[in-house]
């Protein structure tokens, strides 16, 4: 089933991807294409078959909390695109 | 004349003989890099300042201490752009954090570093490894040194084409599903994806992360081995890191593989090989059996759903990872009126088209409605693909089958994102299951090179060493060099 030109605009605005027209058709017609390429995992039987999340089998890897040295506020604040010299700076949330 | 084009070992004897010092190597490297870069596009940034600070203190350790210093140290190495260098330009290949500089260095890094190994500079890749030929990264495509018009393959395509052209013997790349494997087998070099948690992921730029893994690209198996060896082992900043100390590789390259069961997966071999690569892979296989391993046709059957089962699972903990790149804390903003459109601008300028197709992707198969179907029922056919592994291995010590369906391709030939998919159709499932795996150079289809992939079960990363090191020690492919490499 395509996905509706509302679907691709509900997805890109969920990814915070500000599509214009062009793109979110083109976009929703490749993301057709590929899901259609993918429907062989619906036949898979995987009754009874667990999740798998990571492949390690490590499980709750914990650490003593301990304070250690961490990056400086300088350094912290050193790649933000703004900051007032102490906190990253953005818009206003709310007016 | 130049070392350009050396193994690593190679010149680490010669700097042991004296023949050479880490200046010289490291000179050289640039002079090569000068050389073959304006057509290659090997490099996104060179790291001159901490290289020449790494060349002295390699002459110092080499001076101090020859026995104990590492096979890396004054050996020129290069660094796809997703591993962090404190203070060095690490762009992920992405226009979102061209002006990023990193706060800290990634522990695969800093073992290097330690180890005094010469990092010349950051090698250009597929944007945040997004790929299979290096065509997605924001700052041009990458020419394979065998024929500069065509893909050296990817993500880790840069750090390919530096190894192929002779530039540096050791590069390291990430693969998440073959993106060291593939460009490795369509450069002409090797490469090794180790076993997941084998290397720190600390400070490398996340794609996927259950999957993403970062390992060496070189000339030989056993450059291969040392560059593995000199970045693996357990690091508490990384929790999914393995806690035991990894295998010695160095240890078991002479062993051979004489009265070791290898298993040839069916589905590897059937449609969708380009008939060089079927010949060649073919040969291959047959010059391991004349070394004395016994062959037998094995089957993975749920190998067609790999494809499907990454391209849910990959997106979706990328569209997760890659939701840090708001603005705020780092990376380019586009300065809007409202918060929400200062994101959306960001992100819609500041990624690449390959990229968003995959945040879209993945934000769908996690979005309410579509997890079940798609991300949880993609997680349970993982769980099938790492058994079927699992049943293989109980009756082979390891696998052997083409890394790559096809051989490098022309730049630009292929559209489609479900046929550049399918480049990875051989490497994926490694990756789902977590295992370590190599591609060795095996010969050539139309004058293109063709890799052969060894496959090893989990943590057993030495014994795909050990069976690639008696491929090569029959074969002469590993000593041919792209023509455009030679001084």
């Amino acid at each position: 089933m395509p996905l509706s030109e509302d679907e691709v605009a509900h997805v890109a605005m969920l990814a915070r991807l500000g599509l214009d027209d062009e793109e979110k058709h083109k976009l929703g017609a490749e993301l057709d294409h590929i899901l259609e390429h993918i429907s062989a995992l619906q036949r898979a039987d995987i009754s009874g078959i667990p999740e798998t999340a990571q492949v390690g089998n490590l499980v709750n890897v914990w650490r003593e909390d301990e304070p250690a040295p961490s990056l400086t506020e300088e350094k912290a604040l050193a790649n933000a695109p703004d900051t007032d010299g102490q906190y990253f700076r953005v818009g206003a949330i709310q007016e | 004349m130049s070392t350009a084009g050396l193994s690593a070992a190679d010149m680490a004897a010669a700097l042991r003989r004296g023949e050479v010092t880490p200046g010289q190597l490291l000179d050289d490297a640039r002079a090569q890099v000068q050389r073959l870069d304006g057509a290659l596009n090997a490099f996104l940034a060179h790291t001159d300042e901490l290289a020449d600070r790494q060349a002295q203190l390699a002459a110092q350790i080499l001076r101090d201490d020859p026995a104990g210093a590492s096979a890396l140290c004054g050996i020129p190495v290069a660094l796809k752009d997703v591993l962090c260098v404190e203070g060095y330009p690490t762009t992920a290949g992405s226009h979102i954090i061209e002006t990023f500089r990193p706060p800290y260095t990634a522990t695969a890094v800093q073992r290097l570093l330690d180890a005094g190994a010469v990092p010349v500079g950051k090698t250009n890749c597929d944007e945040f490894a997004m790929g299979s030929s290096t065509e997605n990264s924001a700052y041009g495509p990458v020419g394979n040194p065998w024929d500069v018009e065509r893909v050296p393959g990817g993500s880790s395509g840069g750090s390919a084409a530096a190894v192929a052209a002779g530039m540096v013997p050791i590069s390291y790349g990430t693969d998440t599903g073959g993106s060291i494997r593939q460009p490795a087998a369509l450069s002409g070099v090797v490469g090794f994806k180790p076993t997941y948690g084998r290397v720190s992921r600390y400070g490398l730029i996340a794609f996927a992360s259950s999957l993403d893994q970062v390992g060496p690209i070189a000339h030989t198996v056993e450059d291969a081995a040392a560059a593995y060896a000199a970045v693996a082992g357990n690091d508490p900043r990384d929790s999914t890191s393995v806690p035991d100390p990894p295998d010695d590789p160095s240890a078991v390259l002479k062993d051979g593989v004489k009265g070791m069961r290898l298993g040839v997966p069916r589905e590897y071999m059937g449609e969708g090989l380009e008939p060089g690569v079927r010949d060649r892979v073919t040969e291959a296989i047959a010059v391991l059996e004349g070394l004395g391993a016994t062959i037998e046709e094995v089957s993975l059957p749920s190998t067609d759903l790999g494809l499907s089962t990454y391209y849910i699972i990959a997106p979706a903990e990328c569209s997760s990872n890659l939701a840090r790149y708001d603005g705020v804390r780092f990376g380019r903003r586009v300065e809007r009126p409202s918060v929400t459109d200062t994101l959306l601008h960001t992100r819609d300028e500041g990624f690449g088209t390959e990229v968003k197709r995959r945040v879209m992707l993945g934000t769908y198969a996690l979005s309410s409605g579509y997890y079940d179907a798609y991300y949880r029922r993609a997680q349970k056919v993982r769980t099938l693909i790492a058994r079927e592994f699992d049943i293989v291995f109980a009756s082979v010590d390891a696998l052997v089958c083409p890394t790559s369906p096809k051989v490098a391709f022309t730049t630009g030939a292929i559209q489609d994102p479900v046929e550049m998919y399918l480049n990875d159709a051989l490497t994926i499932p490694v990756n789902l299951a977590g295992l370590p795996g190599i591609s060795v150079p095996c010969g050539f289809s139309d004058g293109l090179p063709v890799g052969l992939q060894v496959i090893a079960p989990r943590l057993r990363d030495a014994r795909v060493f050990q069976v690639a090191a008696a491929y090569e020690a029959a074969t002469e492919w590993h000593l041919r060099r792209a023509r455009l490499a030679a001084a």
